[in-house]
């Protein structure tokens, strides 16, 4: 009755199961920066959007995610294969902190440093990639911190609707009613929290701006 | 580094009944005025007289709701906003430093993004330090090591990066402590004695327009109330002129013939 020992059993497929899970959070934590960071810059700008926005993202935080999981099955495409689906789902979960840390990131830049470069001649470009993300981008990683330690908490639910993760042991050993199995899945999820959180918040250390 | 047709000889800037409006209330009210070639015209008025948002209707930061700005003999409406701004040199009191910028590329910035040469980038920055006051091996240094003196210095350092022919300044010494104001002023005066600048310069210190001015434009709530020399102003018999030198008391003919206040 020892987790360490079933771990070394299961060995190849806990290793399977473990980059499944990264493949999931790795994949919606991309997709969500990609989606998330320009919204926050656009209602950094355009303060009318920032409520819809934010609203919006903050109703999506509020659905519970098994509820989300099951609602999305029947969609077509996605509904075809299950990873696709926790994709979509995980993705939609990690938006809200990334578009907030992007909005408080760019509208805590000193008024004064924003007016100096535009009345310099610095275009809205320039200033977005010179001034404003460099000195927002600390904050910005500080939601992407936040956003992967809930991915990688959330992936495990995946294994519900069959997405594959860590999950699977957790729900297998609930099965089971077995500690080993669901230690075996939730042990290796919470150290991969905790190593995504420790990486992101080095790199937020090293790029935060004198 | 402007382009467009003088239309006037003289004039570098010129205010053509602009009035600017913000939700019904007037902050500009049909602002006639001229800035010489060269010379350093000073707005002087209380907070909320419009001298700050005068100086923003020259390099566009605002748009005139009726009316124009003629900069170099054209109305800056039709400029291009870009070069327009890289065209004037601007220092605000807050400075606005990159603080993620070392002092080098601070003062760098807008000749860079013009694309000039590396080295040519460096030996101006040098030339730039000296020309401020500032010991060259301050360019590796981040604003946040700096002193309040040595970080507007810096800033007027890097409004005059691109050699620009006109200097806005919007209180650029209002947060300085008094001894360090004083020696800003001291070399403003010997720098624009070499450079001649078309400088509009914002305070609402009347020491400190006396001083600095060949001319002093007085607001009040949004109107110009009159365009004096330093001497004349001290003379006037207008009613806010005299209301300012008495509010300033004694001793104000020494700061308008350039001497220490």
């Amino acid at each position: 009755m020892n987790v360490i020992h079933f771990m070394r059993q299961n060995y190849t497929q806990l290793l399977d199961l473990s980059l499944e899970h990264l493949w999931l959070v790795g994949v919606s934590t991309v997709l969500a920066v990609l989606i998330g960071v320009p919204l926050g810059i656009v209602i950094a700008h355009r303060p009318s959007f920032n409520k819809p926005v934010l609203a919006g993202a903050n109703i999506i935080q509020t659905i519970p995610s098994l509820a989300l999981f099951g609602f999305l099955l029947p969609v077509p495409w996605l509904g075809a294969r299950s990873d696709r689906l926790a994709i979509l789902a995980l993705t939609l979960y990690a938006l809200l902190p990334i578009i907030r840390n992007t909005y408080t990131g760019i509208r805590g830049v000193d008024p004064a440093v924003v007016e100096a470069a535009r009345g310099m001649g610095l275009t809205e470009s320039q200033l977005l990639f010179q001034v404003e993300l460099p000195l927002s981008v600390s904050v910005i990683l500080s939601g992407i911190r936040v956003a992967v330690v809930i991915s990688v908490g959330l992936a495990t639910i995946a294994a519900a609707i069959g997405a594959g993760g860590l999950g699977e042991f957790i729900f297998r050993g609930l099965a089971m009613v077995d500690d080993r199995v669901i230690l075996a899945g939730a042990i290796p999820a919470a150290i991969l929290a905790l190593t995504a959180d420790i990486a992101v918040g080095f790199l937020e250390r090293r790029l935060r701006p004198r | 580094m402007l382009c467009g047709m003088s239309t006037d000889g003289n004039a570098a800037i010129e205010f053509r009944n602009v009035s600017y409006k913000v939700a019904g209330t007037e902050v500009i009210a049909g602002l006639n005025l001229q800035v010489a070639r060269g010379e350093t015209l000073v707005l002087l008025g209380r907070s909320g007289s419009g001298k700050t948002t005068t100086l923003k209707l020259i390099n566009r930061l605002v748009s005139p709701t009726s009316g124009e700005v003629l900069v170099n003999g054209a109305p800056n409406a039709q400029l291009d906003v870009i070069r327009l701004r890289r065209g004037i040199g601007y220092v605000i009191q807050d400075i606005g430093l990159f603080p993620h910028f070392t002092v080098e590329r601070n003062i760098a910035l807008v000749p860079k993004l013009e694309n000039w040469p590396p080295d040519r980038l460096r030996s101006r920055v040098q030339e730039l330090l000296t020309l401020v006051g500032l010991s060259a091996d301050l360019s590796s240094r981040y604003p946040h090591q700096l002193s309040g003196g040595q970080r507007q210095r810096v800033g007027v350092a890097r409004a005059l990066a691109a050699d620009p022919a006109i200097l806005l300044m919007d209180e650029p010494f209002g947060a300085l402590d008094p001894l360090t104001r004083d020696e800003l002023q001291r070399e403003f005066l010997s720098l624009q004695e070499r450079l001649h600048k078309t400088v509009v310069f914002v305070t609402h210190d009347l020491r400190e327009a006396l001083r600095l001015g060949s001319r002093v434009a007085l607001m009040e709530a949004g109107k110009l109330v009159t365009v004096l020399t330093p001497n004349e102003f001290l003379k006037s018999s207008d009613p806010w002129a005299s209301a300012y030198v008495r509010a300033f008391g004694d001793r104000l003919e020494t700061a308008a013939n350039r001497g220490t206040s």
